[in-house]
């Protein structure tokens, strides 16, 4: 491969082509783009225009870069968070233990409701600058992205085939070695797969976060979700549409420019035993391979990738021997009985702050007021999941059993998946203003509005990848109707039903603390009236608890809804999954 | 004598080794006091069946495993891990995919801080050497078995090993593949064109074994013993049709299928008795037809075990836990290589279906004391059900988790043809009814 390239460089091309030219050009769009948004966010609080959004349509380019820019910096945490967390965990026996269930709480905390929190403590970190606000609102998306991308790494570090780690024994590759030739390279479809998803959710929250109210107090970084707050408060109908526009350029753009390529490259980490078929193409990779100059100068850093990779660092003689690394492990029992000892204390001591802190605050009352609110949400969530069920799972199924139509309607699924569905909770406003809706019933579609394409593009997938010879045999023994439906197609979609409907009800559950709570201003013969509609649930009383900035009622909203959220997993969803894997898995 | 160890390249001093159950308490004996001895200019060949520990005395040879006692040590040095001069090739062939050719096989080298032009020119020697110019830049998924085994080879071969260990390396293969490989590797071998001193392979083809190796171990299963070493002395190229090859063939299989010494109770074919006997993985399908083709001409109720190993086209990973299913169940016995029906099998053979369901069922009741158990409980209790997960706990104090999973499956499969008892997947539940 290597040395191919070196030959095209030395030959007759030695100028560089129009491919380089496209390449060079987006590079250095990019590197203005990254320059002008960094000096924005690290100004002074004070500076002027600082925190100051212009609805002027020339801004969103700006806006949208700030935003992108924000995205990207929480994403390189996440990674650099994945990469430490879950090789922790998938190394050390007792870490994991700690490690992953904690994980698992993690992934299932609404986490919108702790950005209240998280405001008054960045920005003390960095005071009087903008840079407080920025790592607050980065500090949140990483949040949403994190934690399904290290769990996807730790299950892959933990299924390693055994014979690749043999190998690696065999040639006495060291734990660094071993990471970035062996685990790493095999973790990279997943993790990849995970980005994308978690780069999906992350739009929603920088949506949600730019714009921070706290303590009746709004402060208003430059980005598309501030641009669309303000456009809304000031019933800027057009100035909506227009950043939703621009927000969906920005998704085609990243996905083209950034993910398409990805996928591209990280089907060759596939362990799979022969060529797959089809191939994932990318026109941006593709053009990337044509390029005459900047290829052959890839391979520089490529080459210095390859030695930082094969470098040795061993660790101190003693521990690297695998013997007494084997004895070690054998008689420890010891070191687990500390070990537990001591984490429970710690779990003790922790869980005794916690109810003091409760009793001292609440009464049994407030928690049951609540929990009843919680239980509201809960059945929101569930009504609407079974709502996108019912919608989407005979459509999606009528799709992806047609393989033209799917080719052209998955991207598109894909690309909704991603479309943060709070830049349109606005116009959902004006809508139930007019109308003169019930805000309790139809808020409730909000909740679901933005996650239903998760179900759809998994039952899209599940229905392509549908045996055909299980449809053939399925149409000799004339299976048709109530029975096809039941018998053939809903068992053989059911694993990837369950995998798009669990992301859609863990995603709902975040969004209905902004959707249960929605407000908007409407033009009304030349002044702006401002609506704020309200559906009784948990996710409105954090959301008014966090304006009205009261503390202790956003702990209590945010504690009961997690656990919440944790018994509905564990008990509804948990059981499916085990189902679904055990049964059904074609 | 002293000379003589100096020599030695490989050394095995009594190693015992156990399994390890999923609690981390050590389980069941695999190796069992196993000695072995690896001299300069001999391939030697470990034959065995399954659990006969043979991939583990390689693991141990190769510093991955470590034995529970025993000394090891090679060339000339106490092995602690894995050491330079030993060189592995897998079974699966074990390939990164996402390296190409040429950077898989680079890859031990490089690891090892051999600069890049060095490593390059030695990987591209080796690539030449097993076969394999023109694929440097593919992928092992673009490559056929064989030829993404010779990429197993080379990476082995790049490293200037002086011990080859080989772990079933060609039972991935289809037949001619195998046979292909087999003999380039013999050529070069032969020619002394490897930098290899000595070859130690695992494999359960025995005319494999004898088609490759100078020496045979061959191993007796549960525990792991070394129930012979066999020297072949035949000049290379070895020709199967020989008959002194052949007579060695029949030779080995006589000494794997010999019965072994009296047992006082119970049956000696599996290990464990009465209900800690595992189970081997053998469904009723290839039992009867094993009974048909030993009962129809032209064995007539008595069958070499090498002939029908061909006929029926089974290693013997196979044949014989078919054969000792057989013998278990009293259909069969086996003697000096060969099986014979017994009148029940002679029986069971001319039967139809059912009554070969109700004959099979008695059998397994008279002669599988698991089987017989589970019936009784369900006799016994009121609901006629239990739930296997009793059963299966029962199981594992006698033998490892694997064993004892495959010992409740094969139960499952054979009471089910034997229609002892039904079972409910979903519930893991065994009962006396049978579905509606």
């Amino acid at each position: 491969m290597q040395r191919f390239v070196a030959f095209t460089s030395l030959g007759r091309r030695h100028l560089p082509n129009q491919y380089d030219l496209l390449a060079l050009l987006t590079i250095f769009a990019i590197l203005v783009g990254v320059v002008h948004a960094s000096r924005g966010a690290i100004e002074p609080l004070a500076a002027p225009g600082a925190t100051e959004i212009h609805l002027d349509v020339a801004y969103l380019p700006y806006y949208a870069i700030r935003t992108t820019l924000r995205m990207f910096i929480a994403l390189f945490f996440s990674l650099l968070f994945t990469f430490t967390y879950a090789t922790l965990a998938a190394k050390s026996r007792r870490a994991e233990k700690i490690m992953i269930p904690l994980l698992d709480v993690l992934q299932s905390v609404p986490i919108l409701g702790f950005l209240a929190f998280l405001v008054p403590f960045f920005v003390t970190l960095v005071p009087g600058s903008v840079a407080g606000f920025e790592i607050a609102c980065i500090f949140a998306i990483f949040t949403s992205q994190a934690w399904n991308m290290a769990f996807s790494f730790y299950r892959s570090l933990r299924s390693v085939p055994a014979d690749l780690i043999e190998v690696s024994r065999g040639f006495n590759l060291t734990p660094w070695q071993r990471f970035w030739q062996l685990e790493t390279p095999f973790a990279m479809p997943g993790l990849i797969w995970n980005m994308m998803m978690s780069m999906s959710g992350g739009w929603f929250f920088v949506v949600a976060a730019e714009a921070i109210s706290y303590n009746n107090n709004t402060t208003k970084l430059p980005g598309i979700g501030s641009y669309i707050d303000a456009a809304t408060t000031k019933g800027e109908n057009g100035a909506v549409l227009a950043a939703v526009a621009t927000m969906a350029v920005v998704i085609v753009v990243y996905d083209q420019l950034l993910f398409r390529p990805l996928v591209a490259f990280s089907s060759r980490f596939r362990v799979e035993l022969t060529a797959s078929a089809e191939q994932e193409r990318s026109w941006v990779r593709d053009a990337f391979l044509r390029t005459g100059w900047l290829k052959p100068l890839s391979a520089g850093p490529q080459r210095l990738f390859r030695r930082f990779a094969l470098m040795r660092l061993t660790l101190p003689p003693g521990r690297a021997n695998p013997q007494v690394a084997v004895r070690a492990a054998r008689g420890s029992r010891l070191g687990d009985v500390a070990f537990t000892a001591v984490a429970a204390a710690i779990g003790a001591y922790c869980l005794y702050l916690i109810v003091t802190y409760f009793a001292a605050h609440f009464t049994l009352g407030d928690v049951g007021h609540v929990l009843v609110l919680t239980l509201l949400t809960m059945l929101r969530v569930i009504f609407g999941i079974v709502l996108a069920t019912l919608i989407w799972v005979p459509i999606g199924i009528w799709i992806g059993l047609r393989p033209r139509i799917a080719d052209r309607v998955q991207p598109f699924a894909q690309f909704l998946a991603a479309f943060p569905a709070n830049v349109i909770f606005p116009l959902a406003v004006l809508l139930i203003v007019t109308f003169r809706l019930d805000p309790d019933v139809w808020l409730t579609l909000l909740i679901v509005f933005g996650t239903q394409w998760y179900i759809l593009f998994n039952v899209i997938a599940g229905a392509q990848a549908f045996p055909n010879d299980l449809r053939e045999a399925a149409r000799s023994f004339s299976i048709r109707g109530w029975d096809w439906w039941v018998k053939v197609i809903i068992p053989g979609i059911f694993p990837y039903y369950v995998t798009g409907a669990l992301t859609a009800s863990g995603g709902s559950w975040n969004a209905a603390i902004v959707a249960e709570y929605v407000h908007a201003g409407i033009k009304q013969g030349g002044e702006v009236r401002n609506y704020t509609e309200v559906a009784s649930g948990v996710g409105s009383y954090i959301a008014i608890a966090t304006e009205r900035g009261i503390d202790n009622q956003i702990w209590l909203g945010v504690a009961v809804m997690s656990l919440v959220v944790i018994i509905y997993n564990r008990a509804l969803w948990r059981p499916l999954f085990v189902l679904a894997e055990k049964r059904l898995r074609l | 004598m002293l000379q003589d160890h100096a020599q030695t390249l490989l050394q095995i001093d009594d190693a015992v080794q156990r399994y390890r159950t999923g609690s981390g308490d050590v389980g069941p004996l695999v190796l069992d006091h196993v000695s072995v001895e690896l001299k300069p200019g001999e391939i030697v060949g470990l034959l065995g069946r399954s659990g006969c520990g043979k991939s583990s005395l390689l693991r141990i040879a190769a510093g991955l495993a470590f034995p529970i006692e025993g000394k090891v040590s090679c060339l000339g040095r106490p092995v602690t891990g894995p050491v330079d001069g030993v060189a592995m090739v897998f079974q699966s062939f074990a390939l990164f995919p996402w390296l190409t050719v040429l950077a898989n096989v680079e890859l031990g080298l490089r690891a090892k801080g051999v600069p890049e032009d060095e490593a390059r020119k030695r990987a591209l020697r080796a690539i030449d050497l097993i076969g394999l110019d023109g694929f440097e830049s593919a992928f092992p998924k673009e490559l056929s078995g064989g030829m993404r085994q010779r990429v197993g080879f080379a990476r082995a071969l790049v490293v200037d090993p002086k011990i080859l260990l080989m772990d079933e390396p060609f039972s991935a293969l289809d037949v001619l593949t195998a046979e292909t490989l087999r003999t380039d590797l013999l050529d070069l071998w032969v020619e002394g064109r490897m930098p290899i001193k000595s070859i130690l392979m695992v494999t359960h083809n025995i005319e494999e074994a004898v088609l490759m190796c100078n020496r045979i171990i061959v191993l007796s299963s549960n525990p792991g013993r070394i129930a012979a070493e066999i020297p072949v002395t035949m000049p290379h190229p070895r020709n199967r049709l020989d008959p002194e090859f052949r007579q060695m063939v029949d030779r080995i299989y006589a000494l794997m299928t010999k019965r072994p010494a009296p047992v006082p109770t119970g049956s000696a074919t599996f290990p464990g008795l009465g209900l800690g006997m595992a189970l081997p993985r053998v469904s009723t399908n290839t039992i009867s037809g094993m009974i048909e083709e030993v009962h129809a001409a032209p064995y007539n109720g008595r069958a070499g075990m090498p002939e029908l190993a061909d006929s029926l086209q089974m290693e013997i990973d196979d044949l014989f836990p078919v054969a000792e299913t057989l013998q278990l169940m009293r259909f069969a016995e086996i003697a000096d290589g060969a099986i014979r029906l017994t009148p029940a099998g002679s029986r069971f053979a001319d039967m139809e279906t059912d009554a070969r369901k109700r004959l099979f069922g008695d059998h397994l009741l008279a002669y599988v004391p698991l089987a017989a158990r589970i019936r009784m409980v369900l006799d016994e209790r009121p609901s006629h059900s239990a739930r296997s997960s009793r059963f299966l706990e029962e199981l594992e104090d006698h033998m490892s988790d694997e064993y004892a999973d495959r010992t409740l499956k094969s139960i499952v499969n054979w009471g089910r043809y034997g229609e002892l008892f039904a079972f409910d997947e979903g519930s893991e539940t065994f009962s006396l009814e049978n579905p509606q």
